[in-house]
């Protein structure tokens, strides 16, 4: 029997009944539209972090107080005041850390600023000047404080665009002093509009010598953070190991499960942020399949109708030469053609919302989002759909396939 | 040369308590007969074509088909059979709804294995022979009954089958449409020389073929030829 004329049949019989094979596939277009959806919108997530992470450069290694969380279960243990200036100097020292470019400590935390009698409250980060070089953002006007204000404890801040219009409107703000903390600061630089990256979002900051910062603003002599830089991409995992040999030292450490500090590199971040969103995105994706079940046995019910409606003509075909192969065929061919269409328009009506959630997402919330149509996650969608049909049609074409052809065409 | 080849078949339907069908059955049909089994209802004459035409199979009993007997048949063979030795013409004519003639008349091909380019041609043929030409792109639903049983004879003749089995074909009909369709069954008789099976229990239909088996409670009551037999081109005379 040519195939052909098998698809023909198939494509009449379920035409005969659009309504009917329209509803009989919404449980499998609910069911690919969310997987291609969740997927596309995981990946798109993933690539926005990924950029942002790579957006720090691949020499930046970062040390955070505490240890590294083994999974999203683990609870950071309370160390957070385990990094020192003494940790600064002795990771500054040549000997100790020999492939390092530069190391800077970051202070941050979220603190009222007034200006007249308008207040904002931005992340405050107190940092060195090496942040610029790090995070590669200069200020649209104004300069970046020096390491003789950061060293004299100056009342200087560098702020952020979104922080400029709260606060200055279309005023000037270059040399205007706000109050933070009750202490005067003068702004010396405004950053021009950035955006989200890497998990700073710079228009809502204030940039301040981390030595105000920890004395006045925040009132701690620990750092929250010490961010520091290889000379090469090649020397990083050295540095890495360095660094943990030198605050081991610092910190009187013998055992490395007693670290209370972790180091972390882009790479590192890169994995364990993948690994995050690529769990969350398989368990989105894991759920929204529960309506591809509930679609398959959608599929076996309609078809069951069919082949009972159309026992007469099984007969007859079987009458007419047709072998069970040829029944069997003939209607789980119809069950996946069902199931393929609602995959494929699952996979259209996925991607459309994906698009229209990328194009929100980078419109509204001027995030740097770009629309990804998961190629795998569509052929999987597919290949599952029509695995559906297989599945389910089977045990009603059996069922077709095995009707007596004198039984079948008597019914009525 | 004898195509078909009966020998003490029995039919039994156990369903529940055993029914017997079919008592005992002994005949021959060589190719090229016209022969009509007749009988009141309950006789088996149904039951008897339904073995005949590889649809059911008989409980005891030797049935040889072309010289096979039917249990060394597989089940594929016997569709085999079925789709290229033998044809079909039902009392509620069974054509696909919705279907062209022309692709009613097809179907059986679907199964046949013979090349698609030659499908048209042998269709087209078909359809001749039972004078439905400029019927052919018709839907099947909007056909006469006895036009619907002429696209039947056709789809049944499509294959060029040793045997045409015909199970009451004028029953759903009026006298002159069945009349009709008893006139194309003889034609194809007589001139092409098919053989033919006719179950009807109807005294004048059977007298249209060449010879009568008479059919009662499961045996056969007198198996003999017709001695005036109707020419249903002359008209019925009932």
């Amino acid at each position: 029997m040519l195939f052909r004329y098998t698809f023909q049949t198939a494509i009449r019989a379920l035409k005969i009944n659009k309504s009917r094979s329209f509803l009989t596939i919404l449980g499998i277009v609910i069911g690919i539209t969310a997987i291609i959806l969740v997927m596309s919108l995981g990946q798109g997530a993933q690539n926005l972090i990924l950029a942002q992470i790579q957006g720090i450069g691949s020499k930046v290694i970062a040390i955070a107080p505490g240890r590294q969380p083994k999974g999203p279960s683990d609870f950071i243990s309370t160390f957070t005041d385990s990094l020192k200036q003494k940790d600064l100097e002795a990771l500054n020292k040549k000997a100790n850390v020999p492939h390092l470019a530069g190391v800077m400590p970051l202070v941050f935390g979220s603190e009222t600023m007034a200006f007249e009698n308008l207040t904002y409250r931005p992340t405050i980060y107190g940092v060195t000047s090496f942040f610029a070089k790090i995070y590669d953002i200069y200020p649209d006007q104004g300069r970046i404080f020096s390491d003789d204000e950061v060293q004299s404890y100056a009342d200087v801040a560098v702020i952020g665009s979104k922080v400029k219009n709260e606060l200055f409107g279309s005023a000037d703000a270059l040399g205007q002093k706000v109050k933070i903390k009750g202490r005067n600061f003068k702004i010396i630089g405004i950053l021009s509009k950035k955006g989200q990256m890497s998990f700073v979002n710079f228009d809502d900051a204030a940039i301040v010598p981390f030595t105000t910062a920890q004395q006045y603003i925040f009132g701690i002599r620990y750092f929250n953070r010490i961010i520091a830089e290889a000379d090469s991409e090649s020397t990083v995992n050295e540095t890495v190991d360095d660094i943990k040999i030198t605050l081991r030292n610092s910190h009187n450490i013998t055992d490395p499960n007693k670290d209370d500090f972790f180091v972390e590199t882009q790479a590192d971040a890169i994995k364990s942020v993948s690994t995050i969103t690529n769990v969350l995105t398989y368990f989105l994706a894991a759920v929204a399949a529960i309506s591809l079940l509930v679609g398959g046995i959608g599929i076996m019910n309609i078809m069951l109708v069919s082949v009972t409606e159309r026992t007469r003509e099984i007969g007859l075909r079987k009458a007419l030469g047709a072998t069970e192969k040829n029944i069997l065929n003939q209607f789980l061919l119809e069950a996946v053609l069902l199931t393929a269409a609602g995959g494929i328009i699952g996979i259209i009506l996925g991607a459309s919302f994906s698009f229209l959630t990328s194009l929100a997402l980078s419109k509204v919330l001027a995030l740097n989002w770009k629309f990804n149509f998961p190629i795998p996650a569509a052929l999987l969608g597919l290949g599952v759909a029509a695995a559906i049909g297989l599945i389910f049609g089977l045990y009603p074409a059996r069922k077709a396939a095995k009707k007596n052809p004198i039984e079948a065409l008597r019914y009525e | 040369m004898v195509l078909i080849n009966v020998k003490n078949l029995e039919k039994t339907f156990s369903d529940g308590t055993e029914t017997a069908a079919l008592c005992g059955l002994s005949f021959d049909i060589k190719e090229g007969e016209f022969v009509a089994i007749m009988g009141p209802s309950g006789s088996g004459k149904s039951t008897l074509l339904h073995i005949l035409g590889f649809l059911d199979t008989p409980t005891k009993g030797e049935y040889l088909f072309d010289g096979k007997r039917i249990d060394e048949y597989s089940d594929d063979e016997l569709a085999h059979v079925r789709n290229k030795k033998m044809g079909f013409v039902f009392q509620a004519f069974n054509l696909l709804p919705r279907t062209s003639v022309l692709a009613n008349v097809k179907l059986p091909l679907l199964y046949s294995g013979i090349k698609e380019n030659q499908w048209d041609k042998l269709a087209k043929d078909a359809i001749e022979a039972v004078g439905l030409t400029n019927r052919m792109d018709h839907e099947s639903s909007q056909l006469s009954g006895g036009e619907k049983q002429r696209v039947a004879i056709a789809r049944a003749l499509v294959n060029n089958p040793k045997v045409i089995f015909a199970d009451e074909p004028t029953g759903n009909l009026d006298s002159k449409s069945g009349q009709k369709i008893m006139e194309v069954l003889q034609a194809l008789n007589e001139k092409q020389n098919h053989t033919i099976i006719l179950v009807t229990h109807e005294t004048y239909t059977a007298e249209n073929a060449r010879r009568i088996i008479l059919l009662k409670d499961g045996e056969i009551v007198s198996d003999k030829l017709v001695d005036h037999r109707v020419s249903a081109k002359d008209g019925f005379i009932k």
